[in-house]
């Protein structure tokens, strides 16, 4: 018996009302939008209850948005997997660019925990009560987290470049 | 003399004589170095199995003198490093470097360790000779086996040719500095 | 010895200032240190040692972190392809037909099925390399050099078979939007023939040195295991999870580029441990090749290898020079402007090691706006520590060849 994407979001609606909303079926995957202080109950809910059955956290990762209003600026996107009837669904809470704070979902899903590492890494969303909140993947010393927009992507220390060869100018650079 | 297929490495010039050859120190010296190299690995990435290809049969380093590959810095001549090196892994790069005793050589294989390759972003070292000085650049990504051991020859080639004296030589002595190694 | 900076004192050594054993003896702490000859990538592992045995360990990555999904928010949807092959640079075709059909996914584009039965032959080539390093360095690392340098006798034989594809032997960077850039020339197919023919026998005399080997079994059986909710707990897919006992494999999930057409086995273990890793990744390898066996006899007639899609696909050259359309097509994707939609998509395919996830963003802009990877070493990876607790030194160094942790993957 197949799992309706209707069935989902009645579910969904009928324990969380307001905190979830936004559904839609994009190309393949049926994902909607949580408020980002219910997360972990959603998940929570989406794990254990008999008929949504979400055993698998297949991805989380984060996204800037810097032309969003204030409190759109990052995202986190939670890909979740049903196995046993093969139904995936995405997850996304937009939090506020000034401090942007979540709930850890490492004692739900254990894989949770490197992967909120690397959004951490990369954008400097907190995760609240991460075991071991640090860097993954760039220098422990770096300050500024390099997947935001406005950090740019060349090493700004190299010498050996000439902008005239790339057509870069104070102007455009 | 029986014919034999393996191709010898030739003598250096000298007097041959009954029981006894003469040649200069530099040419016998430089003629054991070239052919007894032993690499020290240094395998990151994509050049790495690369590296593996020349080191198993079809290409086989071995028959140039690097049977033996040592994953100890001490008891390596040339440090081959293969493979994209991040602003992470480069001071590690440079202990490795100083563990070696004299006379060390390096050979930089691939575009990444010759100049940081593709991957011009702010966490990759743009090259590992700013941290250590290279003899040999051997660029491809990843190169061929056969690039591979041309590099090798042609850090044989170097090593045949160098001075016995060259590591005690003023010039020496500054290139090192330059890298604050001591 | 420069005045390298010493690493702060780690917090294991308060732990082995405190605790005194009763013989007298103390606990240490070993650095096995990014570079070593036995972890085939560069990643670091400090562990907290009871004389040879594990009590605790702490893994640091990033050693060869080089911002791939940085570079993708930069380059234009064609020059991602060489990013995707530096990841599991073991088997790269898979992930550049990965990457090619989240690109058709987005632009809702058919593939022909000549094309899809040739993506299957490639990919399926790539997981028996993938599954041969792996197996052989386990070997190697439990001290059997031969089966190595035997085996990898082979993988140079794909090497051949896939320059005469797309000219490149290791990071391949095949394909296109819609297919392959050339069509595949008869060598190609009289290579695969004769690789067909003489890598079984190849394989099974490697399996049978090993598998019934008393050193090897010894060596291998219940070192590192791992149960099936832990695994999925873990993020385990791939060979790893399905020697744990769950058999989720993609191809059969959530069927890609024809796979439904096929008929293979998905090889299971049991208790998850080196030996049920090792036995479930040969035996996969004799599903490939029956895969390939099949999409060879299978493979529908005529020499069409790509969609007719012209905005995206670049015209033949001796049309570019002719025609005007074609001028205006070539021009346009070769400077990026192709016209993309608004979207976002996950494309997940079966890689070497499991589940290698796309997750595309895209604002209609030459490049992608964010594209993630889902990369499967990183995800299994953090299991590592718990599965080398109570573990001797040199099982912990098998467990880690057996997981088959590919540091481009880890660290992208």
């Amino acid at each position: 018996m197949a799992l309706e994407t209707s069935v989902i979001q009645e579910k969904l609606t009928a324990t969380f009302g307001e905190s979830v909303f936004n559904f839609t079926q994009e190309k393949s995957i049926f994902s909607l939008e949580v408020a980002s202080d219910k997360i972990t109950a959603v998940l929570l809910f989406l794990k254990n209850d008999e008929t949504l059955r979400f055993n698998f956290l297949t991805d989380l990762c984060g996204i800037h948005y810097p032309d969003n209003d204030d409190n759109h600026q990052f995202t986190v996107v939670y890909h979740l997997h049903n196995w046993i009837d093969n139904v995936r669904l995405k997850i996304k809470t937009y939090l506020p660019g000034s401090n942007p704070e979540i709930k850890t979902v490492s004692n739900i899903f254990l894989c949770a925990n490197w992967m909120e590492r690397e959004t951490f890494d990369f954008y400097g969303i907190n995760f609240v009560g991460h075991p071991q909140l640090k860097r993954i993947l760039n220098m422990d010393e770096m300050i500024s987290f390099p997947m935001r927009k406005e950090f740019p992507m060349e090493d700004g220390g190299r010498t050996d470049k000439d902008d005239r060869f790339f057509g870069r100018t104070i102007d455009n650079c | 003399m029986i014919e034999s297929k393996t191709k010898m490495v030739d003598a250096p010039e000298g007097v041959v004589g009954e029981g006894f050859f003469a040649t200069k120190l530099n040419d016998v010296v430089g003629l054991a170095r070239a052919n007894s190299l032993w690499p020290l690995p240094f395998a990151t990435s994509c050049c790495g199995i690369e590296f593996m290809a020349t080191m198993a049969s079809h290409y086989d380093l071995a028959r140039f003198g690097s049977e033996r590959v040592s994953f100890s810095p001490r008891q390596a001549d040339m440090l081959m490093v293969m493979g994209t090196i991040s602003k992470k892994m480069a001071p590690i790069l440079r202990q490795v470097y100083e563990q070696m005793a004299e006379p060390r050589w390096v050979i930089a294989v691939g575009a990444c360790a010759s100049s940081g390759g593709i991957f011009d972003t702010y966490s990759v070292l743009q090259g590992i000779d700013k941290v250590i000085p290279v003899d040999v650049y051997v660029p491809g990504c990843p190169p061929r086996p056969e690039q591979i051991v041309d590099g090798v020859m042609k850090l044989q080639e170097l090593v045949r040719t160098e001075s016995v004296r060259r590591r005690s030589s003023p010039e020496y002595q500054e290139l090192l500095a330059s890298y604050n190694i001591k | 010895m420069s005045e390298l900076l010493l690493p702060p004192e780690h917090r294991y050594a308060e732990i082995v200032k405190k605790r005194q054993n009763e013989d007298g003896s103390e606990l240490s702490i070993l650095n096995l240190g990014p570079t070593h000859p036995a972890t085939h990538g560069i990643f670091q592992n400090i562990l907290l040692m009871d004389g040879e045995r594990i009590l605790e360990a702490e893994p640091t990555i990033g050693y060869i972190h080089r911002a791939f999904e940085k570079i993708a928010e930069n380059r234009p949807f064609y020059q991602i392809t060489p990013l995707t092959d530096r990841m599991n640079y073991c088997s790269s075709p898979i992930n550049n037909m990965a990457w090619w059909m989240t690109m058709e996914k987005l632009l809702d584009i058919e593939v022909p099925k000549r094309a899809q039965y040739l993506r299957v032959i490639v990919m399926e080539l790539a997981r028996i390399t993938d599954h041969l390093i792996c197996n052989s360095i386990l070997g190697v690392d439990t001290g059997a050099y031969t089966g190595f340098l035997y085996v990898f006798q082979f993988r140079e034989k794909v090497y051949e078979i896939y320059e005469e594809i797309c000219g490149a032997r290791l990071t391949t960077n095949m394909g296109r939007i819609g297919g392959f850039e050339r069509d595949w020339s008869p060598e190609a197919f009289r290579k695969l023939d004769v690789f067909l023919e003489e890598f079984p026998i190849a394989w099974k005399e490697f399996e049978n040195l090993f598998e019934r080997n008393r050193i090897f079994i010894d060596r291998t059986v219940n070192v590192g295991p791992i149960s099936a909710e832990k695994a999925i707990s873990y993020g385990f897919t791939g060979p790893n999870l399905r020697a744990a006992g769950v058999d989720y494999d993609v191809r059969v999930a959530q069927p890609y580029s024809s796979y439904e057409d096929f008929d293979f086995k998905i090889p299971v273990g049991k208790s998850g441990d080196t030996y049920d890793r090792f036995c479930v990744r040969n035996a996969e390898v004799w599903e490939s090749l029956s895969i390939i066996r099949q999409a060879l006899d299978k493979m529908p007639a005529g020499n069409e290898f790509h969609a007719d899609v012209p905005a995206y696909y670049l015209p033949p050259k001796e049309d570019v020079y002719h025609d005007m359309e074609s001028l205006i097509y070539h021009f346009k994707i070769v400077m990026g402007e192709v016209p993309v939609p608004v979207a976002e998509i996950y494309h997940a395919v079966e890689g070497g090691n499991g589940e290698l996830g796309f997750y595309l963003v895209t604002d209609g802009s030459r490049t992608p706006y964010r594209l993630h990877f889902r990369r499967p070493c990183f995800i299994y990876y953090q299991a590592y520590p718990e599965m080398i607790v109570g573990a001797l030194l040199s099982d912990a160094i098998v467990i880690l060849s057996s997981l088959n942790v590919i540091a481009g993957e880890l660290d992208a």
